[in-house]
């Protein structure tokens, strides 16, 4: 089953074409992986998803992206970006969590839709912390500061601000590129867990996380999507040389 | 090296002007001192209606200032589009932060006193001072933004956020600290102004206060006559009898305290809200 698709994706910085006509499915409770070298365009591609590029002007898309089930393209002019965002969720780069306390940033997703009996706050944020295996070890300090958790924890805070909301499909913007090894699998594990219940789209650049995290991988090298498809085949025996040359470590 | 000589010479000028002028008024300095009317008998003279006058003028100068001040601030850096009109504003801002106070004073004569009819009111003189300030609360208000990393904002967004709800509960309750402190260097120079005070006609001797909100109108002290402490201090400078100048030195030490006073809860204020406030 296919969760969102894009159709010949184009997208434009000014006049600068960071992406040229990508075309790939996104598999529903599938990891995606999108790898390539720096400034390919797999995260710019990545923020299409969630409309994010709207935040800046001078930005353009031209093409679409189709979310299932309603088969409605994410980027047509009367798509309020702020609807896309409350059915997609995103993990950034760096760990942001809000300069509150732990509760109020798991919250913060639910009262900004509306939400606002306490009790069910309470048990939204309490299932958000476990699904994103981060409960046991913030319990009993619900009320204090996000900053003071370590770096794997505030980024599994900001995968559980992300979930308490129930996004369909969730964005993931290099999540363990300032994270230590340790910290890099627990959220590996926490990927193969969630998807189950939500699609999850990467961007890494780290082509052994692609490989163990995901089912589909995507490579792309300035702009255009190389080659697409399931990760052991890209892997082991990939169609294009470019691919292999990328993933061999010729090149990039 | 350089710079420490330069703040030592700066501050040892300061301490030695702010010791004389203690030495001198310590001596006027009473309950009654801050009770009396101005007077003829120096002895008997004192700052109520100076530091009531003061007191009004700031709250009415807060409560246009403030507002408006910060308003544009978030406006300028989160809403408005980067084009010509907003560099316009921008230069126009910097350049008001640099215009000497008197042109404000003959602004506010023109404008206040005599177009809009508004008298050499308390009123008066809070807007004139609230249009002194404006261009440090908005600075304040825009640097204290600005701090805010863009990864808060894009943060709040990707979880669904409209521009407001962004504003609301994260760029508004981050920023307070720069802004808080903002406001109170803003109030601490008005608090000192005098050039355009008696430009707009504030009285120099005054014996009452405006009437209390709670026997006349809850407005009617608005557009009551005033006066301030720096212009309480001028007057009694330009008086002959050294007697007066002790008076002058008193009001002063007054002046430089409440001024210090007000800086130092800015640096309380930007302490205790940026404790909490990590990036």
């Amino acid at each position: 089953m296919v969760k969102a698709e894009s159709r010949d994706l184009s997208f434009y910085y000014g006049d600068f074409r960071a992406l040229k006509s990508i075309s790939m499915p996104v598999h529903e409770h599938k990891v995606t992986a999108l790898i390539g070298p720096s400034g390919c365009g797999k995260s710019t591609f990545l923020r299409c998803f969630n409309r994010m590029h709207d935040l800046y002007p001078g930005n353009r898309y031209e093409g679409e992206i189709v979310l299932q089930p309603d088969n409605a393209n994410l980027l047509a002019r009367e798509v309020d970006p702020i609807e896309v965002r409350m059915r997609i969720g995103m993990v950034f780069q760096k760990p942001n969590p809000f300069p509150k306390s732990v509760f109020e940033n798991v919250a913060y997703g639910l009262r900004v839709r509306g939400e606002s009996s306490r009790r069910r706050i309470e048990e939204k944020v309490e299932q958000a912390l476990q699904d994103a295996a981060l409960w046991d070890e913030v319990k009993n300090r619900l009320h204090q500061p996000a900053y003071n958790l370590s770096g794997g924890q505030q980024q599994r805070l900001c995968i559980a601000r992300a979930l308490a909301t129930d996004p369909e499909l969730l964005l993931f913007d290099e999540p363990t590129s300032a994270l230590d090894p340790i910290a890099t699998a627990s959220i590996e594990e926490l990927m193969h867990d969630l998807k189950e219940r939500v699609t999850i789209l990467i961007v890494t650049h780290n082509m052994q996380q692609a490989a163990r995290v995901s089912d589909f991988t995507a490579y792309m090298y300035l702009g255009d999507l190389i080659e697409f498809g399931v990760t052991d085949e890209l892997f082991i025996k990939p169609k294009m040389k470019q691919t292999e040359d990328y993933i061999t470590g010729r090149f990039g | 090296m350089c710079g420490v000589l330069a703040l030592a010479v700066g501050v040892l000028t300061f301490t030695a002007l702010f010791v004389d002028m203690a030495l001198d008024g310590f001596g006027r300095l009473s309950w009654d001192f801050f009770t009396s009317y101005p007077s003829r008998r120096p002895g008997q003279a004192g700052i109520l209606s100076a530091w009531v006058g003061s007191t009004l003028v700031m709250l009415t100068t807060a409560v246009f200032a403030v507002p408006l001040g910060v308003a544009t601030g978030i406006y300028l850096e989160e809403y408005a589009a980067k084009n010509w009109v907003t560099d316009l504003i921008e230069i126009n801002i910097t350049n008001l932060a640099g215009v000497p106070s008197i042109v404000y004073g003959l602004l506010a004569l023109g404008l206040f006193v005599y177009q809009f009819g508004l008298g050499q009111s308390i009123l008066t003189a809070g807007l004139t001072l609230a249009l002194l300030i404006l261009p440090v609360v908005i600075v304040a208000t825009r640097e204290a933004i600005r701090s805010i990393p863009q990864a808060i904002r894009e943060g709040s967004y990707a979880l669904g956020a409209t521009q407001w709800q962004t504003v609301r509960y994260h760029i508004l309750p981050y920023s307070s600290a720069g802004i808080l402190t903002g406001i109170i260097i803003g109030m601490a120079r008005a608090i000192g102004e005098t050039a355009p005070i008696i430009t707009i006609g504030a009285l120099t001797f005054i014996a009452f206060l405006p009437p209390s909100p709670f026997t006349a109108g809850p407005f009617e002290w608005l557009f009551s006559p005033f006066t301030v402490m720096p212009i309480q201090m001028f007057n009694w400078t330009s008086r002959p009898e050294a007697a007066f100048h002790a008076n002058a030195a008193a009001a002063g030490f007054v002046l430089v305290l409440m001024t210090l006073a007000m800086n130092g809860l800015a640096i309380w204020l930007r302490y205790r809200l940026r404790r909490n406030i990590k990036w």
